[in-house]
């Protein structure tokens, strides 16, 4: 076992070499990752939210109930490259968008460390944008954060309209927009950039079938000139077609890691 | 490529960390989270001009959107906030007795500390009020407070409005030095800015700092001189707690306010060193706050 733990470096090396599609140098690098955030607001059964056992709690000198820590993500080590399509699969609350945000530079970093070529990009259903402002304004918002010009932004702009197809409510309030609306809106912006490593996680659960069709056509553009796509997925026919391997996350932890018809099979079967 | 789970295991192990962090640096990547230097900070904030100032505007346009009367709340606060304010310490308590232009030396006190209470309040709130946006995209966090700070400043320029036509209507002169009110906000706004930074982080790491603002707020407001004459106030006071005038005077808030007053009423005499105090809190705060901002970038948005 001693000599096997060079793998990073060796054995990886050979087996990206054995795969027609991964094309050698890296582009993600995810090293013994741990993500641990905090969550505000939780209770317990016995908080009965009062100001007296606040101050109780004070007193014995405890800590808040209300802040919960989430150990997310426990130790993930895995390396991408050049042309890999990653998919990610797992249940509810295994840790699949927490490591892609991770990933993207959006979260911290509990212990480990997360290096990238370039800036990667994360294309989500919860990218937020403003609720009370319309369309209109949410694009050049959006766009502005992705650090995009005023011209760029102009050019873009019609483009983004007619790829989301939300057609003349561009101009009402993103409220009163329906929650597919919404996401294909949100996911018009976010592509309208040209992304290194490019990171989706459940951007096509939302939408009509022609939409479905539409961005996974983007999604391949996109891979073409990205160097790594990740993509988060419910839906394991979208992961099978687009992936050329598959990291399964079980509690945080990789279970398991390697080509896609395996991995979906043994995921299937548990 | 399948691996068994005990291998996947090993390679999380203790001994994979070095190889990985070697093999990252052979190829030339970097860690996707990581502090970036300070002049490449204030490239990156200067590429995103565009995301603060419509950031900015968006706000002030959504403040409103749900109203009738929408964007004429921008000037219809400042006024009732003036009427209220004359009411209250005008009138009711009748303060004016020893000020000259008391109206316009009231109304100038409340618009100033306005700006920098609402400045640094927002600025506090910044970061925990935008988590989901921090999380889901990537831009230099500075740009929150700064948005804050630049929609503050389109509202005090209705302010602005409202208060120079008051000043006018109770009878003060137009005169040269109106052409110093831009140097004076351009001093408080970079005041703003840095404390509403350096409040950004306190209050995107320290929650309760939400709870206890406005009690500190509130303190400084009756601190600074807005309601009463510094020296009037002091003036009683023993011979040894004769430096109390001066502490208060140095006090950021107190300075901007008297250099406003100083500017728009004739038979004001500010303090001596109300334009030196002025510029010095507003280059110390820039300077600290933003390098205490930017000392903690990467780690805004673990909640």
């Amino acid at each position: 076992m001693a000599m096997e733990r060079v793998w990073p470096l060796t054995a990886e090396e050979q087996e990206a070499t054995k795969k027609s599609s991964a094309t050698g140098t890296p582009t993600v690098i995810v090293d013994d990752l741990h993500i641990v955030y905090k969550v505000y607001g939780a209770t317990s059964a016995e908080e009965k939210g009062n100001a007296a056992t606040a101050l109780l709690r004070l007193v014995k000198r405890q800590g808040r109930p209300q802040m919960r820590e989430v150990h997310a993500v426990k130790g993930v080590s895995f390396v991408a490259r050049h042309g890999d399509a990653i998919g990610i699969i797992g249940r509810n609350g295994s840790g699949k968008s927490t490591l892609l945000r991770a990933i993207a530079g959006l979260l911290p970093p509990h212990s480990g460390a997360v290096y990238t070529d370039g800036q990667p990009s994360l294309l989500g259903v919860n990218a937020a944008l403003m609720k009370e402002l319309t369309g209109e304004r949410n694009i050049t918002l959006g766009c502005y954060a992705m650090g995009m010009t005023p011209s760029e932004v102009r050019a873009k702009y019609d483009e983004i309209v007619d790829f989301s197809g939300i057609g003349e409510f561009v101009q009402f309030p993103m409220s009163t927009y329906s929650s597919g609306m919404g996401a294909r809106l949100r996911f018009a912006i976010a592509s309208a950039k040209v992304h290194d490593v490019l990171l989706i996680d459940e951007a096509l659960a939302t939408g009509d079938r022609e939409f479905r069709k539409r961005s996974q056509k983007r999604i391949m553009q996109m891979r073409e000139s990205a160097g790594t796509v990740f993509l988060v997925a419910h839906n394991l026919d979208v992961i099978e077609e687009t992936c050329n391997r598959v990291i399964w996350l079980h509690k945080g932890k990789i279970k398991m890691d390697g080509d896609p018809t395996e991995v979906i099979g043994a995921y299937n079967k548990a | 490529m399948s691996q068994p789970d005990s291998a996947v295991a090993d390679a999380q192990g203790g001994a994979a960390t070095e190889s990985l962090a070697a093999l990252a640096k052979r190829h030339g990547l970097r860690r996707a989270i990581a502090r970036p230097s300070l002049p490449f900070y204030v490239g990156q904030l200067w590429a995103r001009r565009h995301f603060v100032l419509k950031y900015a505007t968006s706000r002030n346009v959504s403040k409103y959107s749900q109203s009738m009367l929408g964007q004429l709340w921008q000037l219809l606060t400042p006024l009732l906030n003036a009427g209220v304010y004359y009411l209250m310490f005008g009138v009711i308590l009748d303060q004016k007795k020893d000020i000259s232009n008391y109206t316009a030396f009231l109304i100038t006190g409340v618009f100033i500390f306005t700006f920098t209470q609402r400045t640094v309040s927002g600025g506090a709130k910044s970061i925990s009020n935008n988590l989901s946006l921090i999380r889901a995209l990537h831009f230099p966090r500075a740009a929150l407070p700064l948005a804050y700070a630049v929609q503050e400043l389109q509202q005090l320029l209705w302010s602005m409005l409202v208060l120079i036509g008051i000043v006018l209507l109770t009878g003060e002169p137009l005169t040269l030095y109106w052409l110093l009110i831009p140097v004076a906000l351009l001093l408080q706004l970079t005041f703003n800015i840095g404390a509403s930074l350096f409040m950004a982080r306190v209050g995107a790491f320290a929650r309760d700092m939400n709870q206890l603002l406005p009690f500190i707020m509130r303190t400084w407001l009756y601190a600074s001189g807005v309601f009463f004459s510094i020296p009037d106030r002091v003036a009683d006071l023993p011979e040894s707690l004769a430096f109390v005038q001066y502490i208060m005077e140095l006090n950021p808030a107190a300075a901007y306010i008297e250099l406003m007053r100083d500017l728009l009423i004739q038979g004001h005499t500010p303090p001596q060193w109300a334009w030196t105090t002025a510029i010095f809190w507003a280059v110390f705060a820039l300077v600290i706050g933003f390098w205490y901002f930017w000392r903690a970038e990467e780690r805004y948005g673990r909640g």
